[in-house]
């Protein structure tokens, strides 16, 4: 078993109340004056809502800010396919919401894994980004008076997310984008989009630029910075079908554990209840259909197992609607992790629909019959259309047929209080960081951490980071840059070498089998090991015979996945690990060994109330895994429960 | 039912932004009718990369009808024959046995191709820099519900909001013209309260960024309408040529 280091973490969290906290740091950190500003360069990789958002509020204070994307336009991150919403603490329904209450929810929501003061943040300033975001004109959802309508949402009792239509990711993400380019045109932003990061470059302890490739002309270009904020989404495409885009990828964050950043809790993968199931062989991705379908929306298979009716040929006499069964509290609003499971169980017992039997419905007809089709539609038409458009049925009238299917992942790199990683200047935002969401993230908080972390909390500690560091001028041509560079031309100049015999798509396929059947919605010690071996076996094999056509000095999208592919078979192997070693079951991360005599998860708050942190010590090498104790001092913690 | 499709694919390859293209021939075997057409596609490039060939180079990402990073000219249509839907969600039960289909980037002036069937929309970007902002400073909002917008203003706001940014509206016009791309967002923007301080130098800056990137003018033929995914109404197009008159004769700018 790998070693366990005993340091304990400096995750900088302030002292005093909870309610204080983020008020403090504030107090207490240092500014850099209006004409340093100018003279400071920040580096800001990926565009989605962390990224987007945090350039664009950096180069308002007056910073100098690079910012790079992989997609021809920051407008395209993966965070514009959110659909459902983003929660705020603002109270408009008068249901008895408040910051407290989210904070609350957030904590219990994520299993009791995540770090109170900075979910305490979060929902501090959540009623900020929807202020902001109204501001910028993103057009939320507003009732016949003219004010903000809410929704309700997974794991809360009272309706406090904010929407637009089924596509308030886009609409959120246009507004950051807008305020990203309202800089550009002032000429505080640079944008380098099409380009990919490989490599951080850290100089005297300090990440201090980027190795990026330029996907168009394939050379490779460096770039210095007197910080480093990394924005680059989850690692969600490990599992190669997920709900990920299909360009999303692990590698700038793997890129920055080689070079000493901590991993923290790999394991933690959320698996979404309501998906599109697999259709075949060819499928190339997995569509969510918005959790706030489950607002209206009933879930249920038939009471006799293989059913072969259509489900609206199925009388009630004949349904099991299992959450409301299981659930009577929350009903079909349990939060995701317990949602999919219980869909896992009653397939898996024989009780699932459609031509793979892994499928579950999610039926519109009692919500139809009670408020009329054009009510369902003005909230859900364009999830019903896309739904009807994959699927070629008609979800009005017959049950949507959905399963779960990877969407988000809640480890990532880990950040401090200040949202620094463990390699000083080097922050982490968003998805890619792993602080706020603990075990299991509920629906509609992902846009509000990315959002949040960006607008309201990187623009102050970054600051406080510039004006406490004296950092010496570094040049592109320093040593450390050519080094970087040079390792990331070494890896593409192999991959490309190897001429073998094997696709990218194909590893990859087979990478996400492994973790699917071995690491996805539930897991267990045998089953965990075997995939460490094989993800082993088949990281020899990519080595050995991937087969990449065209060179590296043009568009190679070949090469591009093969990359990404690498890193994910590097990854994949932490990830299995991280699981075998929490032996216990908390939020996504469902041990078989660890579970109640109702088959709910099995926390053990004595052995692993704590962040399991990993430095890499080489590929193939047993990393090292560091502990960072959680302390649950307001929300006490609790057996998290729905009935 | 799934069932099995036989195809002729003619692909527009081009191997760099300088060099000729010409269309190349593919048979395909065996296409299920569930398929996505870019999984068609998927399926062909893994049969080239068999053989040895260089894969066909497509831009996408999300594949699920959003991000606006798919852009083919499938059979002389902007993602192809179903109306309010890109490439992406485009399904194969859509074709028909032994068809021939033509794929082909998008064509304009101002999207050059790159590879394949990859374009460069950044023209787009530019004009958004433009004036496709209101400008507010982060924290220097008012309360959200400080301003009340009425439902309908919302609506309609929301209705050219939904642009994906894809470009298909200039693929599909013969004139190559930006305009109902451009009159989303200005209508988006235009008819908020929040957007209503830079009405006049929002219309005008993106209207000359327009021109300036060589996109051609409208004549009103409405096929950008057809071809949008997003289905965009042209009347954002009569509300932008609105919204620009009103700038040049009322603004004080």
């Amino acid at each position: 078993m790998a070693e366990t280091a005993t340091t304990v973490f400096n995750s900088r969290v302030p002292e005093g109340p909870m309610a204080e906290k983020w008020d403090r740091c504030k107090q207490e950190m240092k500014l850099v004056n209006p004409a340093n500003k100018r003279k400071k360069k920040i580096i800001v990789v990926g565009t989605g809502l962390a990224g987007a958002s945090a350039a664009a509020s950096l180069a308002e204070l007056g910073y100098q800010v690079e910012s790079f994307c992989f997609q021809d336009s920051p407008r395209r991150a993966h965070s514009i396919a959110a659909q459902g919403g983003i929660n705020a603490a603002k109270n408009y329904p008068n249901d008895g919401d408040s910051v407290w209450r989210l904070f609350y929810d957030t904590v219990k929501g994520g299993d009791f894994r995540s770090r109170e003061a900075n979910v305490h943040r979060l929902a501090q300033v959540s009623n900020n980004i929807i202020d902001q975001c109204a501001a910028q004109g993103v057009p939320f959802a507003r009732d016949y008076g003219g004010s903000l309508a809410n929704r309700s949402f997974g794991g809360a009792q009272v309706s406090r997310t904010f929407y637009a239509r089924g596509q308030t990711g886009q609409q959120l993400l246009l507004g950051a984008y807008s305020a990203l380019m309202r800089q550009v045109s002032t000429g505080r932003v640079k944008l380098f989009p099409r380009r990919e990061m490989l490599d951080l470059v850290v100089v005297d302890g300090v990440a201090r630029g980027i190795i990026v490739r330029n996907l168009i002309t394939g050379e490779f270009e460096k770039y210095s910075a007197d910080c480093v904020l990394l924005c680059t989404g989850g690692y969600g495409n490990a599992f190669y079908l997920s709900t990920n885009a299909k360009g999303s990828n692990v590698t700038a964050a793997w890129r920055c554990h080689k070079r000493g950043a901590f991993f923290a809790n790999p394991c933690y993968t959320q698996i979404h209840p309501t998906c599109i199931p697999v259709s075949g062989d060819y499928q190339s991705k997995l569509t969510l259909m918005s959790e706030s379908l489950r607002n209206d929306g009933r879930v249920w298979v038939p009471e006799s197992q293989s059913d072969e009716r259509r489900g609206n040929q199925i009388p009630d006499t004949e349904r099991d609607y299992y959450l409301e069964r299981r659930y009577p509290a929350f009903g079909n609003l349990v939060p995701r992790d317990v949602a999919s499971r219980a869909a896992k169980e009653r397939c898996d017992a024989g009780y699932g629909v459609g031509p793979s039997k892994q499928a579950v419905f999610l039926d519109f007809r009692d919500a139809i019959a009670r408020d009329g089709r054009h009510a369902i539609e003005a909230k859900y038409g364009n999830l019903f259309h896309m739904y009807a458009k994959i699927t070629g049925e008609d979800p009005y009238q017959v049950p949507m047929r959905i399963y779960p299917a990877v969407h988000y992942t809640m480890g990532g790199l880990w950040v401090d209080y200040h949202l620094q990683s463990t390699i000083p200047g080097l922050f982490v935002l968003g998805e890619a960081n792993f602080s706020d969401h603990g075990a299991n993230r509920l629906g509609a908080s992902a846009l509000m951490q990315g959002l949040a972390d960006g607008y309201f909390v990187a623009p102050y500690t970054t600051g406080h980071f510039l004006a406490s560091h004296s950092l010496p001028a570094v040049s592109t041509d320093d040593d450390a840059f050519k080094e970087a560079m040079a390792n990331a031309q070494d890896r593409n100049a192999k991959i490309l070498g190897i001429q073998g015999t094997r696709s990218s798509d194909s590893i990859h396929r087979e990478l996400g089998h492994i973790l699917w059947d071995y690491c996805g919605m539930s897991r267990e010690r045998q089953g965990l090991e075997t995939a460490m071996g094989k993800i082993r076996d088949l990281r020899d094999e990519f080595w050995s015979s991937i087969k990449v056509l065209g060179q590296g000095e043009q568009l190679n999208q070949n090469l591009e996945h093969a990359g990404r592919l690498a890193d994910f078979l590097e990854f994949g192997e932490l990830m299995v690990r991280d699981a075998l070693v929490r032996e216990e079951s908390c939020g996504g991360h469902f041990r078989e060994e660890h579970q109640t005599k109702e088959n709910e998860a099995l926390r053990d708050d004595e052995n692993f109330c704590h962040v399991a942190a990993w430095e890499f010590k080489g590929v193939g090498n047993e990393p090292v895994e560091h502990r960072e104790h959680l302390e649950f001092v307001e929300v006490p913690l609790a057996t998290r429960s729905y009935k | 039912m799934s069932e099995t499709l036989d195809l002729t694919l003619k692909v527009w390859r081009q191997p760099g932004s300088d060099a000729p293209g010409r269309y190349v021939e593919y048979k395909l075997t065996g296409i299920s009718t569930h398929m996505s057409f870019l999984e068609m596609l998927d399926v062909l490039n893994e049969q080239l990369i068999a053989k040895g060939e260089e894969m066909i180079a497509f831009d996408h990402d999300c594949r699920e009808g959003i991000c606006g990073m798919c852009s083919l000219m499938i059979n002389g249509q902007a993602h192809g024959p179903d109306t309010g839907t890109t490439t992406c969600q485009l399904h194969m039960r859509r074709f028909k046995n032994r068809d021939t289909i033509v794929v082909e980037p998008w064509r304009a002036k101002a999207f050059p191709v790159i590879r394949d069937l990859v374009v460069d929309r950044s023209a787009f970007d530019r004009i958004i820099e433009k004036g496709g902002f209101i400008s507010v400073n982060t924290g220097s909002a008012p309360e959200a519900n400080a301003i009340p917008v009425p439902a309908h203003i919302q609506e309609t706001a929301m209705d050219a909001a939904a642009c994906i940014g894809c470009g298909a509206c200039v693929a599909a016009c013969k004139n190559a013209s930006a305009m109902l791309f451009v009159s989303a967002k200005v209508s988006h923007l235009s008819t908020l309260p929040q957007g209503q301080p830079e009405r006049a130098s929002r219309a005008q800056n993106m209207v000359a960024q327009m021109d300036l990137e060589g996109f051609g003018n409208c004549t009103n033929t409405e096929e950008c309408q057809a071809a949008c995914p997003a289905e965009i109404s042209v009347s954002n197009i009569a509300r932008l040529n609105r919204e620009y008159l009103r700038a040049k004769l009322c603004s004080y700018e």
